[in-house]
């Protein structure tokens, strides 16, 4: 499926599914997915931390690949299914993940907590019983500027845990 | 401590609920600076100078208003003349004059119906510079024949007498201590004395500034911005536009991290301006991350010359610093701050200190994190350490030997109070992590660290719902956990439960003026007059129930949340619970609240020590941080957790300082690592985890005990990291950051020293 361009206008149409359901939205060609996502869909849950892949604020998952939406344009959301941190939780059912970082007291000022927690979701599904070493170069690319990551890569082995005995 | 130093309570204080805004935080609803937009909003972008200083010849945006969706471009022309001071400095700062006065300064901005059409326009305004000579290393700045940046500007202090070489871009010099330093001197054994330097680093919050504002031609205006204190962001804002305070309604977002960095205006007025020009439309500004690193208030950057003697056995006997700071083009850089904690953690009978506040071409420092303090504490630190290595002496031993106790005077003058650095000294001491044993190309660092924290002006109201829950609302931005812990203290006082307590963060319309959440005051201050709100409500409650029964007033007493007579004679009743009063306070004399502002007292200062074991690699010079331990007295931890965390991101951001992060400059002056790439923070794979001892000495000032724990822990890490350094190589570097090119560099030059020698 390619994303229609109509002549006369200068905006490229997309149609994509974010968190399960189909959005629909006018991109224009220089805007990444993360203005789309958050001017277009409302969906301010990502944030631009840097503008250029280093901080990880913007992460999401792009048809099952985490990706820092600041990299991608949005009319390459044609036809994608993109999870946000607007869909982690199933209604008022946190993500173990979630409630970890809640109790943990994992985030200060929380602006990062949004990427860093879409990112630990990615980790847990490929590898549900990650090592220190393997949580910390994972998250990597998701900064903090207030945790230092102790209680961070805390709150991901104890969700890992919960999650592996759940299972 | 002794048991009767404990402040009893009766649950909460010292538990870990789970902070009320953690889900709004997990969910991404949490609305930060640049989540907030409004109907008819337009967008803002700044032009910002290219060259590190430069004469503005001409702005012509005629190309940029042709554009369609262009609605105004301001210039330094749309805002009042005939400041003076620190407003001119603020306003001058906010939009250049006639000189661009660093790389990033900016130099116009302009406003559209999107973001991509404002950035469009602000690449056709065209500017003219004149390029003049810059100077931005401290040293450089310093010299006497330095390009001046603003010439004649120097306050009385700095001297003109004859003799003493005119050093143009010294602002300010401060010089003050006590005590015989050359008698001092004479009774050590050992006198040593070495130049010290640190760069300049950024507060590095990860949500850029951003903010949406509106004002009509009326000059009515509202501003809703990420920030640590919205009547400051009022007071300046007002100040640089020239209008009445009262007429701009201020109301933080939620913050994404400010360290200091946001307790002042960069580009708020902008947004104001171009909001007047354009009809009133809101406009929303948000900074890109190269704009907030070469255009917000990075620290300082600090040359010091520190000389210390020291007794055999490690007594030290006087200690001089001279300290050179410049804070870009402005005065304002942290000296005061640096040259008072240097040597705060030390007894001694003879100190001097020197400071100096200079300009250079880089943008305007702001607070960050203990500001100043980091660098002496690099300096002095290494220092000691030093000189333990020399005589053969424990470094922890020695600060415990020279440790500052309660009626001790201070190195800057006054007499400590209650205080705990020697219980944080023999908590550190006691530390597994001190008996680990070390391998080759490891070594142990020790550091010690002081912070005064801070009072400040504080308006807090606590008001009694019909259901017999508290609503408080406080004017410190929340930005680590304050409204958990300001909950847990106000449900503590009460007796009732920690969810039955709101704290809202309230716009400046709502409250007497609040300093910003700086100087680690937030838990104490804005605790302490919510403390002291409660009480009003309780007192007035008392009076709700004494009436009721028909007794005195003063026959009632407070216990769990419930008002009961004070004894047998004063009555038989049964308690009158806070839900019970409430429900009738509607027929019993109405609302109840309570409220207390003042400029808060009774503040009590901290000390932290941290321990650190690197391992270096002699091949790359690359350090490795193996274990890491911060001990830091807290006067009480209301909620651990949180406490933990400003131990935790405060060493991380020192251990930062310490080995990456820097500002560097290109010999055209402008600053060559202006993102994240380039300026490169801890990430979670360089760290391991960081251990932390809370020390609970309790400041009497405070109902509770609280001290204020956020900022000493940035200060001991530089040293901290730099004395393991020095023990794993054998090589003392008296720079930072201790970058890999630096450090192999010096264990080679010390390799081949040794060889010929």
């Amino acid at each position: 499926m390619s994303a229609r361009r109509d002549k006369t206008m200068s905006k490229t149409h997309v149609t994509t599914s974010v968190n399960g359901e189909t959005f629909e939205f006018l991109a224009e060609s220089r805007e990444t997915l993360l203005d789309c996502l958050r001017n277009h869909l409302d969906l301010t849950g990502a944030k631009e931390g840097c503008g250029t892949g280093d901080c990880g604020a913007c992460s999401v998952v792009v048809d099952g690949t985490l990706v820092c939406s600041c990299l991608m344009l949005g009319v390459e959301a044609e036809g994608k299914s993109i999870e946000t941190i607007e869909g982690m939780a199933d209604g008022n059912e946190l993500h173990p993940l979630q409630r970890k970082f809640i109790e943990h007291a994992a985030l200060q000022c929380g602006i990062c907590t949004p990427g860093i927690l879409v990112a630990a979701r990615n980790l847990l599904e490929q590898n549900p019983d990650p090592s220190e070493t393997e949580i910390r170069y994972w998250l990597a690319g998701n900064l903090c500027r207030c945790t230092g990551y102790d209680k961070i890569v805390r709150a991901v082995q104890d969700a890992a845990a919960e999650m592996r005995g759940a299972a | 401590m002794p048991k009767d130093e404990r402040i009893p309570t009766s649950g909460l204080i010292g538990t870990r609920p789970n902070r009320p805004d953690g889900l709004d935080k997990v969910t991404g609803r949490a609305r930060y600076g640049a989540d907030f937009s409004m109907p008819n909003m337009l967008h803002a972008a700044v032009v910002r100078s290219p060259h590190a200083h430069a004469r503005i010849v001409k702005i012509d945006a005629s190309r940029a208003l042709a554009l369609e969706g262009v609605k105004a471009v301001v210039t330094r022309d749309d805002f009042p003349t005939g400041m003076t001071g620190e407003t001119w400095n603020l306003q001058e700062n906010t939009i250049a004059g006639d000189t661009a006065l660093y790389d990033g300064h900016a130099v116009a901005a302009v406003a559209a119906t999107s973001a991509l059409v404002a950035g469009d326009a602000a690449r056709l305004i065209e500017v003219v510079y004149e390029p003049l000579p810059h100077v931005t290393d401290v040293d450089q700045a310093f010299a006497p024949d330095a390009p001046a940046i603003r010439a004649g500007a120097a306050d009385h202090s700095v001297s003109t007498d004859e003799g003493e070489p005119v050093r143009p871009n010294v602002m300010r010099k401060t010089e003050f201590g006590r005590g015989d330093v050359e008698a001092g001197f004479d009774a050590a054994d050992l006198v040593r004395g070495h130049n010290f330097r640190t760069e300049a680093t950024h507060q590095g919050y990860i949500e850029p500034h951003a903010c949406v504002a509106q004002m009509g031609a009326d000059n009515k205006g509202e501003m809703w911005v990420c920030t640590q204190g919205h009547w400051w962001i009022r007071r300046m804002c007002a100040a640089v536009l020239g209008i009445e305070a009262a007429q701009l309604r201020v109301t933080p977002s939620e913050i994404g991290g400010g360290f200091g960095g946001k307790t002042t205006i960069f580009m708020e007025p902008l947004a104001l301006a171009l909001s007047r020009k354009s009809g009133g439309r809101p406009v929303k500004l948000v900074m890109s991350r190269s704009e907030v690193l070469r255009a917000t208030g990075p620290t300082a950057s600090a040359s010091m010359d520190i000389q210390l003697g020291m007794k055999k056995d490690g007594t030290l006997t006087a200690a001089k610093g001279v300290f050179r700071l410049q804070g870009g083009a402005f005065p304002g850089a942290p000296v005061g701050p640096a040259m008072s904690c240097a040597f705060a953690s030390y007894n001694l009978p003879a100190v001097q200190h020197l400071g100096y506040d200079i300009l250079a071409n880089r943008p305007k420092c702001a607070a960050y994190r203990a500001p100043g303090a980091p660098m002496g504490a690099f300096a002095v630190e290494s220092l000691i350490d030093e000189m333990c290595q020399e005589l053969g002496l424990d470094p922890l031993e020695v600060r415990l030997k020279n440790a500052v106790r309660e009626g001790v005077k201070s190195s800057y003058g006054p007499t400590y109070g209650r205080i705990g650095l020697v219980e944080v000294l023999e908590a550190l001491k006691a530390h597994p992590n001190l008996s680990e044993p070390l391998g080759p190309n490891q070594g142990r660092g020790i550091a010690v660290g002081y912070w005064f924290n801070h009072g400040g002006e504080t308006s807090v109201s606590v008001a009694i719902g019909e259901d017999g829950t508290a609503t408080v609302s406080i004017g410190t931005p929340d930005i680590g956990g304050l409204r958990a812990s300001i909950a847990m203290m106000v449900g503590e006082r009460f007796g009732i439960a920690y969810d039955d307590v709101r704290v809202n963060v309230v716009e400046t319309g709502a409250l007497g003026v609040n300093e910003p959440t700086h100087g680690s005051r937030a838990t104490f201050a804005s605790g302490k007059a919510a403390v002291i709100s409660a009480d009003s409500c309780i007192k007035q409650m008392c009076k709700r129930a004494a009436d009721k029964w028909g007794i005195d007033e003063e026959a009632v007493e407070w216990v769990d949340g419930a008002a009961q007579p004070a004894g047998a004679n004063a009555g038989e009743f049964p308690p009158m619970t806070m839900k019970q009063i409430a429900a009738k306070m509607g027929s019993t004399g109405g609302p109840i609240s309570g409220h207390h502002e003042t400029n808060m007292g009774g503040v009590g200062a901290s000390f932290g020590a941290h321990a650190v074991d690197v391992e270096v690699d002699p091949e790359t010079g690359f350090t490795k941080i193996l274990r890491y331990v911060v001990v830091q007295d807290a006067g009480r931890a209301v909620h651990p957790s949180y406490v933990e965390g400003q131990f935790q991101g405060g060493a991380v951001q020192g251990i930062g300082w310490a080995l990456n992060e820097e500002y560097v400059y290109g010999e055209d002056g402008r600053l060559q690592n202006p993102i994240f790439l380039d300026y490169r923070v801890p990430v979670a794979s360089d760290l391991p985890m960081i251990d932390t001892v809370i020390v609970e000495v309790p400041n009497p000032g405070h109902p509770f005990g609280v001290r204020g724990v956020g900022e000493t822990g940035i200060a001991p890490p530089l040293p901290a990291v730099a004395n393991a350094v020095a023990r794993a190589t054998g090589v003392r570097i008296r720079s930072l950051p201790l970058s890999p090119p630096k450090v192999l560099a010096a264990i080679k030059a010390n390799a081949r020293a040794k060889a010929t020698g």
